[in-house]
């Protein structure tokens, strides 16, 4: 904490409290030094608590109710942090929106997909491009604060058993035009079964299974395993799943022990999304299919073979 | 309702990238094609100029090169096009391309603005919501779907736990998400996209300014994770993940 560095931290409530993403950003910078949190949400002592309780020193909080919280917070948080240092988003949608209008209100940069944020002898973002095969450092150059984008599950929520910090309330600021945006309806949609980003088993499935009705299998076999299903981009464009099944560069970044894919070639943008799974299995027909190269056990086979059984072996199993 | 949608040409995904070895830019060859990420924002400009008599005009800066990827995107029914090509804009970072972007939309004016949630291959994911605060308009983002009209848009926003209905007068801009299946091109929209109108800007007839606040000060391979065994199914592969399955402890 010698460093002396001032960094803020956007949170977004999330059902009711801060989100694994915003302790997991805060127990990165305490090692900086004092951390501020931009909270936008209803709020709680409970959310205050768990945050002091990870290493905030400070919360300014914004309840913006059915304003769309983009534009307000935006402005409310550039006003804020012209003397910081350091300010972490998380990868959440309205984390990148309030970051790219921050961006342009204050005229700085933005690094994006960060998986390290160093600040010794300047400020510098680690990230890897292309599918993850390059890992590049940027130097940020410009006048602070420095805006940092980063990816889920770059850092590792640690509890202090810090107390709760002070709580400053942010009014609703104007933020010209984007104040006329409202939110009319929420809508949470109730899944069985562990999320993508929490399962320690994900089955997932490709273009390879060949039609919707095919994905009920992948149903069956993460049902199976206690875990979650997930898909390709492909899958998702033709509308066998939902795009919150999306695993990839556009969709969820997923960490779980094991990650089975079925019928998946491997494209770039989505192995960047699940290279970071402890154990990879992959079932493909196509022999030279780039999934194999990350998998710790490839099967070369028909999904439509290979996947049926496994289910079979499992039930007999139970 | 005039519709002004972001498009980027990008090389084709298909083939491996590479970066120049003086600024570790991506090396663009001439023939870039249509972010595949884009189609589902002409695809969505598309029906709601159908459904409100609009236009929709495509925005897009590339630094010089075919305009393959906008052909693309015009064969699907665009309108026109508007090109900011300017080789001092090479390397631009996602703010000098919201500046360069959001001044040609302020020049030919708009009511709604569409784009992609991120680009293929720079992925900054920030650009639209810059576009936004640089013309003062909300950001309805990350949209599943989109209704417009009587001066308003609605989308259903994708949010962690499931989604809402969010609503803005216009101008407003949106984003949207994969998952909105684009049109293939017809025949007769391949042949009519040859001459539809595609009009040029450098980022000085813009008035944008260039600067950069950050270098990338070094890069290196990815250590590629270890392949494992690979087997060849006969009958009776499962029986290989079973074991794996037994040996991580996950049955």
């Amino acid at each position: 904490m010698s460093s002396g560095i001032s960094t803020w931290v956007f949170a977004e409530e999330l059902e009711g409290k801060p989100s694994d993403g915003t302790l997991e950003l805060i127990s990165k910078a305490r090692t900086f030094g004092d951390v501020s949190v931009f909270y936008v949400g209803a709020g709680s002592d409970e959310a205050w608590n768990a945050l002091g309780g990870h290493g905030a020193t400070a919360v300014h909080h914004l309840d913006p109710g059915d304003t769309l919280p983009s534009g307000p917070a935006a402005h409310a948080l550039a006003a804020l942090v012209t003397d910081a240092d350091v300010v972490l988003f998380g990868a959440g949608n309205t984390d990148r929106d309030v970051a790219g209008r921050v961006a342009a209100k204050l005229g700085r940069p933005v690094v994006s997909n960060a998986l390290d944020v160093t600040v010794d002898g300047g400020i510098a973002v680690h990230s890897e491009i292309l599918g993850g095969t390059l890992g590049i450092t940027t130097a940020i150059t410009a006048e602070k604060p420095a805006l940092v984008v980063t990816r889920p599950k770059a850092f590792t929520a640690e509890p202090t058993g810090g107390s709760t910090p002070p709580i400053e309330v942010v009014g609703l600021p104007d933020a010209g035009r984007a104040n006329a945006a409202s939110v009319i309806e929420r809508h949470v949609e109730a899944s069985d079964g562990p999320s993508l980003e929490e399962a320690s088993v994900i089955v997932s499935g490709g273009r390879g299974l060949g039609a919707a009705d095919k994905f009920e299998m992948i149903h069956e076999l993460a049902r199976l395993l206690g875990g979650a299903a997930g898909s390709t981009r492909a899958v998702v464009d033709a509308g066998w799943v939902p795009y919150s099944y999306q695993v990839g560069q556009t969709g969820k970044t997923v960490k779980p022990s094991v990650y089975i894919a079925c019928g998946i070639s491997g494209a770039m943008q989505h192995i960047v999304g699940m290279k970071g799974s402890a154990t990879i299995i992959a079932i493909n027909k196509d022999p030279d299919a780039p999934i194999f190269a990350l998998a710790d056990l490839g099967i070369v086979g028909d999904v439509h073979n290979v996947v049926p059984q496994l289910i079979e072996a499992l039930k007999a199993r139970s | 309702m005039n519709i002004a949608v972001c498009v980027k040409q990008i090389p084709d995904p298909a083939t491996p990238y590479q970066l120049d070895g003086e600024n570790h830019w991506v090396i663009r060859p001439n023939d870039q094609v249509l972010d595949d990420t884009d189609r589902s924002g002409v695809e969505i400009a598309l029906q709601l100029a159908e459904a409100t008599e609009g236009t929709v005009t495509l925005f897009s800066m590339s630094p010089s090169g075919s305009l393959q990827g906008i052909r693309q995107a015009l064969a699907m029914g665009a309108d026109k096009a508007v090109l900011i090509d300017d080789e001092t804009l090479k390397g631009a970072d996602a703010l000098t391309t919201a500046r360069v972007l959001a001044a040609a939309m302020t020049r030919e004016g708009f009511d709604l603005v569409v784009a992609g949630t991120e680009s293929t291959d720079g992925y900054s994911g920030v650009m639209p919501q810059m576009m936004s605060e640089i013309l003062d308009v909300p950001c309805l983002s990350f949209a599943r779907k989109v209704e417009a009209g009587d001066g308003s848009v609605t989308i259903e926003r994708q949010t962690a736990s499931g989604y809402n209905v969010v609503t803005a007068p216009v101008p407003a801009l949106i984003t949207v998400t994969a998952g909105i299946e684009p049109r293939y091109p017809t025949f007769k929209g391949i042949m009519q996209a040859k001459s539809k109108p595609v009009t040029t800007f450098t980022a000085a007839d813009l008035g944008v300014d260039i600067e950069s606040g950050q270098t990338i000060q070094s890069v290196n391979p990815v250590a590629a994770r270890a392949g494992g065994s690979i087997v060849e199914d006969d009958g009776s592969a499962f029986e290989a993940i079973v074991e794996l399955l037994e040996q991580v402890k996950v049955i």
